[in-house]
């Protein structure tokens, strides 16, 4: 079988360079690769195009790697929780493409799935369709997307066994299994690593074969964005 | 008398029947399902990945795993499940979610809605509310009828990016309920105390008034 358990973050990120289209799983702050985000930041690689729902805080997530303007390009739907990010992006020395969720999703899909394009009705009639091919099905229109095209996908999962087969939990599941295999290599961070065999097969979210290589994060600090709570009565 | 965000809430609550999955915005959206009916059973969906949110949890009990598309630590009601975004949005874009409940900055009288983006001021994106509009066939939303300044949020024409176009069905305002017609505003309630002049004074869109306008029953 092969290899796909690496020691350590360091190898997890072996062959990121400057320039390269990353994906990277998450939705605000759950469910993000933390420490293949620190591994970028420690790389300082640079001229990154980053998909991710989110563009993290401006002390944690991806925040850190637009802090280090590491980033050339983000690709997202919501970026409204980092101050540094909306400055970068109203001086213009960050490129943004606001996509619909949706479509973000879906253009991750399609990558994993082997589909060059899918139609959605999301955007239509909107500044997001401007330039894109649209078309008329049963009445309704829909816009042309394409499948994304990335270099790495980080993600991270709950559970994961060392022949890459993936648990999620909770929320945190979000982006991370439609990246899965969506870009040239995928790299699965988790928080707890058994030997395959260890985990019910009913249970896989995700099959190893999406999977390149997998590691368990060395500690994960989980920050909860948005801390809601009710009195106990 | 006008509404206040929590009589929006109320009388949308109204809306939402026995077996509905819905799904709700940021904001006064979020309100609803504080008042809906206990004796129906209605799941709540949040586009992040979850159906059958409950609420929020006692202090202690937070999970960084478990959140709405607000970003808001929540609970589970028993029956729930989690998913991964593009099943998610399958359920959006599929048509499986019956009724969508969202703010808006401006609607226009075709139903057209813009609530994503202020050109030069808020960058913020318009997250999953591009996919629920244009897919949604029960879309209700919650607004204020006018802005600070007192200008009129129910217009001819949208004056923002839009978010979508001629999707919006009906409008729930701290003055009025509107339903959105081919020939414009169609003027369903009155806030309670309301006068259809006030209503009338505050839309700048084409308001269709036909007959007596009942109060509200909130």
């Amino acid at each position: 079988m092969i290899q796909k358990v690496v020691a350590n973050v360091k190898e997890a990120a072996m062959g990121v360079s400057n320039d390269m289209t990353l994906m990277l799983g998450g939705f605000g702050l759950s469910g993000i690769p933390e420490n293949a985000i620190a591994e970028l930041v420690r790389l300082e690689v640079s001229g990154l195009t980053c998909i991710s729902n989110n563009a993290g805080v401006d002390d944690f997530g991806l925040g850190l790697l637009l802090q280090k303007k590491q980033i050339k390009k983000m690709v997202s739907s919501y970026v409204g929780e980092n101050d540094e990010f909306e400055r970068q992006m109203l001086s213009g020395e960050l490129n943004v493409e606001l996509i619909p969720q949706g479509t973000l999703a879906e253009r991750c899909r399609a990558a994993q799935a082997g589909f060059p394009a899918i139609y959605t009705p999301a955007g239509y009639g909107t500044e997001v369709a401007e330039g894109k091919e649209t078309r008329e099905f049963s009445g309704k229109m829909y816009v042309l997307e394409h499948a994304f095209k990335a270099d790495f996908a980080f993600v991270k999962a709950w559970k994961g066994d060392t022949a890459g087969n993936l648990i999620f939990k909770g929320t945190a599941r979000n982006f991370n299994p439609n990246m899965c295999g969506a870009a040239t290599i995928t790299v699965a961070e988790v928080e707890e690593l058994v030997p395959a065999g260890a985990l019910d097969p009913n249970q896989i979210h995700i099959p190893g074969i999406f999977v390149q290589r997998i590691f368990q994060g060395a500690k994960y600090e989980k920050r909860i964005e948005q801390r809601t709570v009710r009195k106990r009565a | 008398m006008a509404l206040d965000k929590t009589g929006i809430a109320k009388r949308i609550a109204k809306e939402v029947k026995d077996g509905y999955y819905v799904n709700l915005g940021i904001g006064i959206p979020t309100l609803v399902a504080n008042y809906v009916r206990d004796d129906i059973s209605v799941e709540f969906q949040s586009e992040n990945g979850v159906l059958g949110m409950g609420p929020f949890p006692f202090e202690g009990e937070e999970d960084a795993d478990i959140i709405n598309a607000g970003k808001q630590t929540i609970t589970t009601l028993p029956g729930a499940s989690f998913f991964d975004s593009a099943l998610s949005f399958s359920m959006i874009r599929g048509q499986h979610v019956q009724l969508t409940i969202l703010g808006a900055m401006e609607v226009s009288e075709n139903g057209d809605i813009a609530n994503w983006k202020i050109p030069g001021k808020m960058v913020k994106g318009m997250g999953g509310a591009m996919d629920l509009v244009a897919s949604a066939d029960n879309i209700i939303v919650a607004m204020m009828h006018t802005n600070r300044a007192g200008a009129s949020k129910l217009l001819k024409r949208c004056s923002l990016p839009l978010t979508g176009v001629g999707c919006v069905k009906k409008i729930v305002t701290n003055l009025a309920v509107l339903e959105v017609t081919h020939e414009g505003f169609r003027l369903l309630e009155r806030a309670p105390g309301v006068s259809v002049e006030e209503i009338k004074a505050a839309t700048e869109g084409t308001l269709i008034v036909a007959g007596d306008i009942p109060e509200m029953d909130i």
